[in-house]
């Protein structure tokens, strides 16, 4: 079944929202949700967020705190139309040891389709109870989606840009049952984070295990806050920069055929709650695309808890 | 790929809901037995502060009578602690009082090694993800809630 156009191709504002990289009515609804959400139900609560858009740190969320975020990711394609993938997560709090996440995930082609591509559950478990040298989480996630899949939000095995060089009509047709493990080790000192994910992913049906990585570091622009209450305070920027990549897979194991990624990534931390983000990445070999635009925004709602149980008829 | 009576994204969501549902309730289950009555119920738990090792309790505040520091510890405090402990650090049902004694009366180094590694396995996070110096300055207003409310 083929894709839904790209709406808004023609008028003024299309060409705009376009410009920002809003294609498709899909991604309107789902920035306008966001937007909904976030005015009808807002205790504020500022989150000091990592730049990182693939790495991650040990940080989980807090517990009782739901934070809605929307990302999108433009990508250049030789011998192929460029696209814009985006994703909506929801990443919830369960404890302070434990953070789930929903993924739903989607890409616009041009001049191809825009399809929905997926979903995704992520359970991050911390595994010890205080801070130590290096911080270890285990990371567990399994994926639903198919092959027109292009978010990038990890590079395993050996993921090529040529795997999408095809028609999203084609790449429909692969479905793939994805388990994926991550050690995420984590360390801040003196106010430089450092963060290195070794990953493993198993497709469900009979393909071999596969690998990759991420590692990133970021500091924040001051280390100390200033009295003031200020959008523009340095302490709300943090600055960073990440690499990943494949690792091949059980048999073939290296960087040999894999493709590569190195993307400086900035965030701004407003007092409002909002939490903004960039990262162009730069393929780092002939297999990876040359060119990845990253950009987020997110919400952190806490007291998430209370508002769902007083839904479901707790006490106050 | 569909299973014969759902579809796995479907699953998924309410897997991902079922999870939220199953930890909010656990939790306001959790703080209504630590905390039936009151926000100063004196059965939270506040060993972990006699656990801070002594190299860590006699660390110094390095903002100590720094009053630019005190007016950011509560900049920090109200974006980061308030949604649990209460604007005024009076406790909630999720996270205790911070006016009690067993806070007041700690070392700033027990506070800051409190705040650095969290109390993880009873609802508070680390937080360590703040530059040791807002820490500083978190515990600094910490301590100022003892001898008033708010600067």
């Amino acid at each position: 079944m083929a894709g839904r156009r790209p709406v808004f191709s023609s008028a003024l504002f299309g060409a705009f929202l376009k410009r920002i990289g809003i294609q498709s009515l899909k991604q309107v609804c789902s920035v306008t949700s966001l937007i909904c959400f976030s005015l009808i139900f807002c205790p504020r609560s500022f989150a000091q967020e990592s730049p990182y858009i693939i790495t991650y740190d040990h940080y989980l969320e807090e517990p009782g705190s739901l934070e809605v975020e929307y990302f999108s990711t433009f990508g250049t394609q030789r011998a192929g139309n460029d696209f814009l993938a985006f994703w909506v997560e929801f990443e919830y709090g369960v404890k302070a040891w434990w953070t789930t996440e929903l993924y739903l995930d989607g890409q616009t082609t041009f001049g191809d389709s825009t399809v929905f591509t997926g979903a995704r559950w992520e359970n991050r478990f911390r595994l010890l109870q205080r801070e130590h040298f290096v911080n270890p989480v285990l990371y567990i996630e399994y994926e639903r989606k198919n092959g027109a899949d292009k978010i990038l939000k990890e590079v395993e095995g050996k993921d090529v840009e040529s795997d999408f060089a095809e028609s999203n009509a084609t790449l429909r047709q692969e479905h793939v049952n994805e388990l994926e493990c991550k050690l995420l080790l984590s360390k801040t000192y003196k106010g430089w984070n450092f963060a290195v994910n070794p990953l493993a992913a198993k497709n469900l049906s009979n393909n071999p295990w596969e690998f990759g990585y991420a590692a990133g570091a970021s500091r924040p622009l001051a280390l100390k806050a200033s009295p003031n209450r200020c959008a523009f305070c340095p302490e709300n920027f943090i600055a960073g920069a990440e690499i990943y990549g494949g690792l091949g897979d059980r048999y073939h194991l290296g960087l040999h055929d894999t493709s590569q990624y190195i993307a400086p990534a900035a965030a701004w931390n407003l007092p409002s709650g909002w939490t903004l983000r960039i990262s162009p990445g730069f393929g780092l070999n002939g297999n990876s695309h040359r060119f990845l635009l990253r950009w987020g925004i997110s919400r952190e709602f806490s007291g998430f808890n209370e508002m769902l149980g007083h839904f479901f008829g707790g006490r106050q | 790929m569909t299973t014969g009576f759902m579809h796995p994204r479907f699953a998924m969501l309410g897997l991902f809901i079922a999870t939220c549902v199953f930890g909010s309730s656990a939790q306001l289950a959790s703080a209504r037995q630590d905390n039936p009555s009151s926000a100063n119920n004196p059965n939270w738990n506040y060993e972990e502060i006699k656990k801070a090792p002594e190299k860590a309790r006699l660390m110094r505040n390095p903002f100590e009578n720094d009053s630019d520091a005190l007016r950011a510890g509560g900049k920090l405090f109200e974006r980061n602690c308030a949604g649990c402990h209460g604007m005024k650090g009076e406790g909630r049902k999720k996270a205790p009082s911070l006016i009690r004694d067993e806070v007041q009366q700690a070392t700033p180094g027990a506070l800051f090694w409190v705040l650095t590694n969290g109390v993880v396995w009873h609802g508070m996070p680390v937080w360590s993800k703040l530059p040791e110096p807002q820490r500083w300055q978190i515990v600094m207003f910490l301590k100022s809630l003892g001898v008033s409310t708010r600067p």
